[in-house]
């Protein structure tokens, strides 16, 4: 099955307009050195709305999802969460950070631990949750994402699609509020993708609020409820998945979409 | 070789004072030193400052001269410990903390800056981060390193053969007095002991970092 099947039919159904949205950044800036790798970013995300960042390399998208959970600390402007602003580091930032799931491009599993310890870990140190729950629970979490019979190993013992996976169910361990993917899938055989990327199209249909720095065109018209465009650190464009692909507005979009779309 | 023979009981006392010293200073030393080493990466400017300071201090300056300063300088400021041997034990975990600190250090900047990054977004402190994730990882990469340490530590015992501890060295210089004709064998004697001590951490590190050794 390819996403295009699906791109008419939007899987999920589109957040309520109502309430208020559960992640909002105003007027970002960020700089590396010199660089000015965050410029007046403003977006927010509403509750169950799934977006998609994408743009070429260096235009600031993953620095734009690090930001989020603080990974990346900000020059000035706000983010908040929930309503809260993100607070400086120390034991309010990990509470909050709790709250933010967060999938690396590496995975970053702990490569010390077991598969299960890795996703019981988060529920037992940050949130106190008993061992006993904290494994039902992680179980429960590897079952969905399909790799329970890997619970013993550790995770480089296990191919890249399903450290991924783990990686998604770690993430999912905490409860979190929102999940933040930085290209979940760019370091993967071709092969694993398709593995990892219905686990994500199925948290998208539960209503999960992710938001998802991808070069994955098709996950993108298939899960995305909006599609934010960057380049050089801005902002340049966001529209539903539909318009944005067959209409896209800039010039800058129009030639990224055409050097991507072409094969 | 008489000396040696006839004086077995006193090179034994050395030796188990150095043994002593060593791992008292040992254990110290890497509790200590990895308490710096975490204030050196630590988020709050102020403790890697300290980290920092100490570490420039205390690895640039001369054994002996710690050695002073604890015995006969840090009395006068009102430190005092009950016994010579004590003030050893602190001159000489003071001073291998500093080169357990960076080595520890350099164990923590090998382990990649993604699994930190994993630790704290699933909301776990700087501590539960270090503690949990980043040592434990850190500490396979640092056996070498830390058992090379502790090698010098065994020797640097000697010097406090020098501040009144009946150690090895100390030992080693009495009866070498005491037997002008003998000094060959009974430094000899003493080396042998050191080895005794030092090849066996060697041994040890070899067994110890195939022990933890796991798949990244």
């Amino acid at each position: 099955m390819t996403a295009r099947d699906d791109a008419s039919a939007p899987s999920a159904a589109p957040p309520d307009g109502t309430g208020e949205p559960l992640v909002v950044l105003s007027d970002v800036q960020k700089y590396f050195g010199e660089l000015h790798v965050l410029q007046d970013i403003n977006l927010s995300v509403a509750h169950g709305e799934v977006v998609v960042v994408i743009g070429p390399s260096g235009s600031g998208k993953s620095t734009l999802c690090r930001a989020i959970n603080r990974l990346e600390p900000i020059d000035s402007g706000v983010i908040t969460l929930d309503g809260q602003p993100l607070p400086a580091e120390g034991k309010a930032l990990a509470r909050l950070r709790a709250d933010v799931g967060m999938v690396f491009q590496a995975f970053n599993l702990f490569a010390h631990k077991t598969v299960l310890q890795n996703v019981m870990l988060g529920p037992m140190k940050a949130k106190n949750v008993k061992k006993s729950e904290a494994e039902a629970d992680a179980m429960r979490l590897l079952e969905r994402v399909g790799v329970a019979n890997q619970a013993q190993k550790l995770p480089a013992q296990l191919s890249g699609g399903q450290q991924q996976r783990v990686a998604i169910a770690r993430a999912l361990a905490m409860k979190p509020k929102v999940m933040l993917f930085d290209e979940p899938t760019s370091a993967l055989d071709p092969e694993m993708i398709n593995e990892v990327l219905d686990v994500m199209t199925d948290l998208a249909k539960e209503g999960m609020t992710m938001v998802v720095v991808t070069h994955e065109m098709g996950f993108a018209r298939k899960a995305a409820h909006r599609v934010v465009f960057m380049d050089d650190g801005r902002i340049v464009e966001e529209a539903e998945p539909e318009e944005f692909f067959s209409r896209p507005k800039s010039d800058r979009a129009k030639d990224f979409l055409s050097k991507i779309l072409t094969h | 070789m008489d000396a040696v023979v006839s004086n077995f009981d006193l090179y034994w006392q050395g030796f188990r004072m150095t043994l002593v010293l060593t791992l008292i200073s040992a254990v110290a030393a890497l509790v200590l030193g990895t308490l710096l080493a975490a204030c050196r990466v630590s988020p709050v400017v102020s403790l890697r400052w300290f980290g920092a300071t100490y570490v420039e201090l205390v690895r640039n300056v001369p054994l002996t001269i710690l050695f002073f300063f604890f015995i006969f300088v840090a009395p006068q400021i009102g430190i005092r410990t009950p016994s010579f041997f004590v003030s050893a034990c602190v001159a000489l975990s003071v001073y291998t903390a500093a080169f357990v600190c960076e080595a520890v250090r350099s164990g923590i900047n090998s382990v990649g800056v993604g699994q930190a990054e994993a630790a704290r977004s699933i909301g776990l402190t700087f501590t539960q981060t270090l503690q949990l994730i980043v040592l434990p990882q850190a500490f396979r990469t640092v056996v070498p390193p830390l058992i090379n340490i502790f090698i010098a530590l065994t020797k640097n015992t000697s010097v406090a053969g020098g501040f009144a501890v009946t150690e090895l060295f100390a030992i080693g210089r009495r009866l070498a007095n005491a037997n002008p004709a003998d000094v060959i064998p009974v430094l000899v004697g003493i080396g042998v002991c050191y080895l005794i001590l030092t090849i066996p951490s060697g041994i040890l590190a070899n067994w110890v970092e195939r022990k933890v050794a796991f798949a990244r």
